[in-house]
């Protein structure tokens, strides 16, 4: 089942021809408009115009996550904001979101490549897709949200949480199709077969797990516990959000739509492009967008390209499960974390160099996140209530940052692990 | 008429409290009083030790977390009601105790008792106008 049969299926050959054309009109907008991205090329020798072939791509400089900090918070917009419609952002190391926009044109092509995604799972006007993606800054709830209802599915925009009331209204609403994170979604499992609920006797048929990494073990489970098929899908709000890229019924890899993203894969060391086959970070270009075009976008995701024609008939390449990170990201409960928030919070609490060690567990298959800080003599203190009054201030400030609450455990000096001199930061011990 | 206390960062896991008192052993230390105030997750161990200054050093270079503040030894008679009239005097003067604790000495009617308060200029004072006895610090690290 396709929801755009031509470019979804488009010969290779000419998607190449689509994907030059569309970049050369991207890398025009961005020269033009962005002055990040001509300072960049200035400093490059390069022009829009020296781009003629697809391999010329390479000659331009990457985008890394660093460039949307130093741009807070629209200055990498390409149009002007009374063009820009909505705003979505992810968490920042420094308290400071990164921040992304669309215009009219970019919502409508997003609510497209996710209903794309939503029919390859086997979305129809009939379905009811309960949406337990968070509403909000966080691009899963909306883009969900509009997929599904450009489907013409009827949306239970539930959000995230509230577990008795998504499995009341599960059943009272015949949910057909189950969009969240797949550990949320175990959780659920979980909880309705403690309550008695029995999936295979609901209409439930598909799960849309994305925003964190998985395994096949966890599909497994999922597919055997909600008596669904399970699909995984994959997006960063960076490039879009949710709908980059979408297995098909073959599960055998995520298909990346390429008639919107051009996909790369480098080394990360050398930050020469591999080819289809070897595993290295993932790159992404936005061939479309218009409020925030993205140039080699460095998504330190790790992962392996293919262009082998799918059973499907989808031509797109696939990408395989995201196995890995070339930074020290986390994604505890869906939401990015990164070591160094820790480490800067530390910091304003007047440690000069804090030692700090972040152990990720999963508790009943959800993320549990707990940080060890090793006390300081600024702080130590012979009242109990003063270093549980420390603990308390840490622990509002790192949920207020990061996002996520985390348990704080202060510890005694030098006892968390050092590896030549160099603090280990974290420890996950999440199977997943 | 304040004397010195330390207090020690305790991770609740075995072995610990025992390697503190390793430490003083070692370094010649004798602890005359000490009290733990534990948590769910660490306790502080306080301790008065006849070298404070040597303790607060050893401990510290053994990679403890030390602290080091100024308390009260108020010497009261060893019979019921002995704690009460101090506390009464602490109180109607409006200072607040952080904790406290009781060590014994050797071969004396009297009992010791350590108080940890914000205001301990004005403790001194309101104990002394009562006639409470307040012991220096060479009477109680030579004890």
């Amino acid at each position: 089942m396709y929801w755009d049969r031509e470019y979804e299926t488009m010969h290779r050959e000419k998607l190449r021809e689509l994907q030059l054309e569309r970049l050369r009109s991207t890398l025009d907008r961005v020269y033009n408009n962005v002055p990040f991205y001509k300072k960049a090329m200035d400093e490059r020798g390069i022009a829009p115009s020296d781009i003629r072939t697809m391999d010329d791509i390479k000659r331009i400089p990457f985008t890394v996550k660093q460039d949307l900090r130093d741009n807070y918070p629209f200055g990498l917009f390409a149009v002007p904001m009374d063009e820009v419609v909505r705003v979505h952002a992810s968490s920042g190391t420094t308290g400071k979101p990164t921040v992304v926009g669309y215009t009219k044109n970019d919502i409508n092509m997003w609510a497209n490549l996710m209903a794309r995604s939503l029919t390859m799972a086997g979305a129809t006007r009939g379905d009811v897709i309960q949406n337990a993606y968070g509403y909000g800054l966080f691009t899963g709830g909306m883009g969900v949200h509009y997929g599904a209802e450009m489907v013409g599915a009827t949306v239970v925009p539930i959000s995230g949480g509230n577990t008795d009331k998504q499995l009341m209204l599960m059943q009272d609403f015949s949910s057909t199709i189950l969009t969240c994170t797949p550990s949320y979604a175990l959780f659920l499992a979980e909880e309705g077969e403690n309550a008695g609920l029995d999936f295979a006797k609901l209409p439930l048929k598909a799960g849309v797990f994305g925003a964190e990494p998985w395994s096949e073990r966890m599909r497994q489970q999922l597919e055997a516990k909600l008596s669904i098929k399970a699909y995984d899908i994959y997006g960063l709000s960076e490039v879009m959000g949710p709908g980059v890229s979408m297995e098909c019924r073959c599960q055998q890899g995520m298909h990346i739509f390429e008639d919107h993203f051009l996909a790369e894969i480098i080394d990360p060391g050398t930050g020469e492009p591999l080819p289809f086959g070897q595993q290295g970070e993932l790159v992404f270009t936005s061939l479309t967008k218009e409020a925030f075009p993205i140039i080699r976008y460095r998504t330190r995701d790790i992962t392996v390209l293919t262009d082998e024609v799918c059973d499907c008939g989808r031509t797109h390449v696939r990408m395989r499960r995201v196995t890995g990170r070339t930074d020290d990201m986390l994604i505890i409960r869906g939401v990015n974390v990164f070591p160094s928030q820790v480490e800067s919070i530390l910091l304003e609490f007047g440690e000069t160099e804090p030692h700090y060690l972040l152990v990720v567990d999963r508790r009943g298959n959800l993320d549990d996140l707990e940080i060890l800080v090793e006390i300081s003599e600024k702080w130590f203190s012979d009242k109990v209530r003063h270093l549980e009054e420390v603990g308390g201030r840490l622990k509002n400030r790192i949920a207020s940052v990061l996002g996520i609450s985390a348990r704080i455990k202060l510890v005694e000096p030098r006892t968390i692990p050092r590896s030549e001199g160099k603090a280990m930061r974290v420890v996950d011990k999440r199977e997943i | 008429m304040k004397i010195k206390q330390i207090s020690i960062f305790l991770e609740n896991k075995s072995g610990r409290l025992a390697r503190v008192t390793r430490v003083l052993a070692d370094n010649n230390i004798n602890i005359r009083a000490l009290s733990i105030a534990d948590t769910t997750d660490f306790g502080i161990l306080r301790l008065i030790v006849n070298d404070p200054d040597v303790a607060h050093r050893v401990l510290k270079e053994s990679g403890f977390s030390v602290n080091s503040a100024d308390v009260i030894a108020v010497e009261i008679p060893d019979i019921p009601g002995g704690l009460a009239d101090p506390l009464e005097y602490l109180r109607e003067s409006g200072i607040n105790i952080e904790y406290l604790y009781a060590f014994l000495t050797r071969a004396s009617e009297a009992a010791l008792v350590v108080f940890r308060v914000e205001q301990i200029d004005d403790a001194i004072r309101v104990l002394q106008e009562k006639g409470i006895k307040i012991l220096g610090g060479e009477d109680v690290y030579e004890l």
